[in-house]
C-alpha cells in the first residue's frame, strides 16, 4: 500500500484495460436508463456488470468477477428479464417509460455519485494497491468472510430469507389478510 | 520415456502425470494455439457425429434402422443435413427484433465452446515435443466458470424467444429462463460436495482427487441430484420444455426456420448436452482415469491412453443421455418445477450439511465432539422438518378427502356414451358462444 506512487502518466497495460472496462461499465449503465426499449435495457444492465466482472478479473478478484457473471448475469437479470417478458414483452418503444420525476432523479443521481467519488478519492488519494495474484481466491476470501466478516453475512442472509418469506406470502391467494 | 524427450518444461519438483493448477500458463503462445484447435475439431466433429450417433442410437432402441442412407452407416447425415441448412432460403421474420433475432444463436453457442475449455481430456502429455496438460486452460475457480457459461447461454434462449415475437417462441423463451435459473442452483449445491471433498475448484485438481475413489461414488447423492440436474440445464428430454413440441410447435426456436441459424441453435443445444457430459466425467467419474479393472495396469494413466478412458467416459454418458429420452416422455411444467424446487434443492443442502459435519469428524479430530453433535443435531433437525410437512400434507390430504365425502361428485349421465367417459359435447363454444 505504501510503496512509491508510479506516474498517472505511463499506465500499465492493466490500468488502461481497468479504466476501458469501467468507462463501459459507466456508459452501459447510462444507456440502462436513456433507452427507451424495456428488454434491450435489461440487456445493456448485463453489458454493465459484464464490464464490471471484468474490473474484477484485472483486479485479480477471480471468484468474485466469476461470481459476479454467475449471480448477477446469470440469475438476477435473467429473472428480471423473465419478469418483464411475463408481463409484457414489447418489442420496440415503449413511450411512457420516463418518469416525470427524471430531473429531480438525476440531480440525486448525479449528488449521490459526487459523494462516493469524493470519499473515495479523498480517502485513497495516492495509495497504490499492487496487484499480486492470489488476494482474491475463493479460499482467502473464504476465511475472510467466515471470520472477519460473518456478522454481516449472517445478517445480510436472515434479511434476504425475510424477503424470501415476504415474497411467498405477498405471492400466495391462500393466506387470507387480518 | 528417455530423459531428453521430456521437453523444456521441467515442472517444480516431480514430472508428475497428473496436473495441478501450478502447471498452467507455462505453455507457450503455439501449443495453446493448437490446443484450442484441437478442441475446436474435437467439438465440431462431436456434434456432427453426435447427430449421427444419438438418431442410430435411438433408432436401434425404437427398432429401425435410422439415418442410413448417405455415405456409410449414413455416417455422412449430418453433413448432408448441415449443406442443406446452408442452401435453404433464409427467411427474416418481418416483426421480429433483428439485432437480437440474429445474436442469439451465436449467444447460445459461444457459452457452450467456452466452457468445455475447462475441461481436462487427459494428464500432462507430449505434444509436438512440448509436455503440457491436455487442457485448453484451468482456473481456481474452473466449475464456477463452467457454472457461468451455462448461466450465460441461457440469454441466447431467452432472446430467441423474446426477439421472435411470437407467443409460442416467447412462452418457450420464459420456461428456459426459469428452468435454467431452478436448475443451476440444485446444479450448484450438487457440486459443493463435490468442493469439500476435492478442497479445490480447480477441475485437473478435482481429476487428481478423484484417484483412489471417483466422486460418483463417494457422494452417490450428489451425482445423482446432478444427473437429473444435467437434463434440466441442457434443456434434454424429459424436461426440454423450452421447445415442447407437443404444446409450443418449437418454442423458442419456432421462427428460426430451418437455414443456418437453425444450424447454430441445434449445434448449441449439443455442445450443452456435450458440456453436461464432460462436468459429469469430469466432477463425477473420474475425469480421464481408466475405469477399475484396467486401473490396475500401471500404464492406463500414462502418455495418451487417458484420452480413450475419458473419451470412452464421455460416449457412455452422451449414450445415457440418449438412452433417457427414448425411455422418459416430456415432465409437465409444473412438476418440473416443482421437482427442482422441492427435491433437489432440499435433498442437495441436507446432504451438503451431512458431507461437512462427516467431513468435519473426518479430518478435524479434535472436533470429533463437535461434529458428532452437529450430525445429530442436522438429523434431527431434517427428520423434524420431514414430519412437520408430513404431517401437514396428511391434513390437507384428509380435509380433501372429507371435502369430497361431503359433496360426492355425480357422475352425469350425458357425458357417459355407453359407459365411457366423453368430454362435453355441447360446451358453449361449439355454438358460437364466447365463454366470458
Amino acid at each position: 500500500m505504501n510503496e512509491a506512487v508510479p506516474s498517472y502518466l505511463s499506465p500499465t497495460g492493466q490500468e488502461i484495460v481497468f479504466l476501458l472496462l469501467g468507462a463501459v461499465a459507466v456508459g452501459s449503465a447510462l444507456l440502462v436508463v436513456t433507452t427507451k426499449q424495456l428488454v434491450h435495457a435489461a440487456l445493456w444492465l448485463v453489458v454493465s456488470f459484464g464490464a464490471l466482472a471484468g474490473c474484477y478479473l484485472v483486479l485479480t478478484a477471480e471468484f468474485v468477477a466469476w461470481v459476479q457473471v454467475l449471480i448477477y448475469v446469470g440469475a438476477v437479470v435473467a429473472l428480471l428479464l423473465f419478469g418483464i417478458m411475463l408481463t409484457r414483452a414489447p418489442i420496440g418503444r415503449s413511450p411512457g417509460l420516463d418518469s416525470g420525476n427524471r430531473v429531480v432523479a438525476a440531480i440525486v443521481a448525479v449528488a449521490t455519485a459526487a459523494v462516493l467519488v469524493t470519499v473515495v478519492i479523498d480517502g485513497f488519494r495516492t495509495a497504490y494497491a499492487d496487484l499480486t495474484p492470489g488476494r482474491g481466491t475463493a479460499g482467502e476470501l473464504g476465511s475472510s468472510i467466515f471470520r472477519n466478516w460473518v456478522l454481516p453475512f449472517e445478517a445480510l442472509s436472515v434479511l434476504l430469507l425475510a424477503a424470501l418469506v415476504g415474497a411467498i406470502v405477498l405471492s400466495r391467494t391462500d393466506i387470507r389478510g387480518r | 520415456m528417455p530423459e531428453e524427450r521430456k521437453g523444456r518444461h521441467v515442472m517444480a519438483g516431480v514430472l508428475a502425470a497428473d496436473p495441478t493448477l501450478a502447471d498452467f500458463g507455462e505453455d507457450p503462445l503455439w501449443i495453446i494455439v493448437v490446443k484450442a484447435v484441437m478442441l475446436f475439431l474435437f467439438l465440431a466433429l462431436g456434434v456432427m457425429f453426435g447427430v449421427w450417433f444419438e438418431r442410430k442410437l435411438i433408432s436401434r432402441m425404437q427398432d429401425r434402422y435410422g439415418p442410413n442412407r448417405a455415405g456409410r452407416f449414413g455416417l455422412l447425415q449430418s453433413v448432408a443435413d448441415a449443406v442443406k441448412m446452408g442452401l435453404k432460403e433464409d427467411i427474416l421474420p418481418s416483426a421480429v427484433d433483428r439485432v437480437l433475432y440474429l445474436l442469439a444463436p451465436v449467444i447460445m453457442v459461444v457459452p457452450a465452446f467456452l466452457a468445455f475449455s475447462v475441461v481436462p481430456f487427459g494428464p500432462v502429455v507430449e505434444l509436438f515435443g512440448v509436455r503440457t496438460p491436455l487442457q485448453l486452460v484451468d482456473l481456481p475457480v474452473a466449475v464456477l466458470f463452467v457454472l457461468a457459461m451455462g448461466a450465460v447461454s441461457v440469454y441466447g434462449v431467452v432472446l430467441a424467444g423474446w426477439s421472435s415475437r411470437s407467443p409460442y417462441a416467447l412462452l418457450g423463451g420464459l420456461r428456459s429462463a426459469a428452468q435454467v435459473v431452478s436448475y443451476e442452483i440444485a446444479m450448484g449445491l450438487s457440486f459443493v460436495a463435490v468442493f469439500l471433498f476435492a478442497g479445490t475448484l480447480s477441475t485437473s485438481e478435482i481429476v487428481r482427487a478423484q484417484e483412489q475413489v471417483w466422486f460418483a461414488v463417494l457422494l452417490i447423492p450428489s451425482f445423482l441430484v446432478y444427473v437429473v440436474c444435467m437434463f434440466g440445464e441442457a434443456a434434454r428430454i424429459p424436461f426440454d420444455l423450452p421447445e415442447g413440441e407437443g404444446e409450443l410447435v418449437g418454442g423458442f426456436q419456432t421462427e428460426y426456420s430451418s437455414s443456418l441459424k437453425f444450424a447454430l441453435i441445434m449445434m448449441g443445444e449439443y455442445l450443452h448436452t456435450f458440456t453436461a457430459a464432460g462436468v459429469a466425467v469430469t466432477l463425477f467419474l473420474g475425469g480421464w482415469r481408466a475405469p477399475f479393472p484396467v486401473s490396475l495396469w500401471e500404464g492406463a494413466g500414462q502418455g495418451w491412453w487417458p484420452v480413450l478412458w475419458f473419451f470412452l467416459k464421455f460416449v457412455l454418458t452422451f449414450a445415457f443421455i440418449v438412452w433417457v429420452r427414448a425411455s422418459l416422455p416430456r415432465v409437465r411444467y409444473d412438476q418440473l418445477m416443482s421437482l427442482g424446487w422441492k427435491v433437489l434443492i432440499p435433498v442437495s443442502l441436507a446432504w451438503i450439511l451431512l458431507v461437512a459435519a462427516v467431513r468435519n469428524v473426518v479430518v478435524n479430530e479434535g472436533d470429533r465432539m463437535l461434529g458428532i453433535g452437529l450430525g445429530v443435531i442436522i438429523v434431527i433437525g431434517v427428520l423434524a422438518v420431514w414430519m412437520r410437512f408430513d404431517t401437514v400434507a396428511q391434513r390437507r390430504r384428509e380435509a380433501l378427502g372429507a371435502q369430497v365425502e361431503a359433496e360426492p361428485e355425480e357422475p352425469s349421465d350425458e357425458r357417459a356414451a355407453g359407459g365411457f367417459p366423453v368430454p362435453p359435447l355441447d360446451l358453449p363454444h361449439y355454438h358460437g358462444v364466447s365463454r366470458s
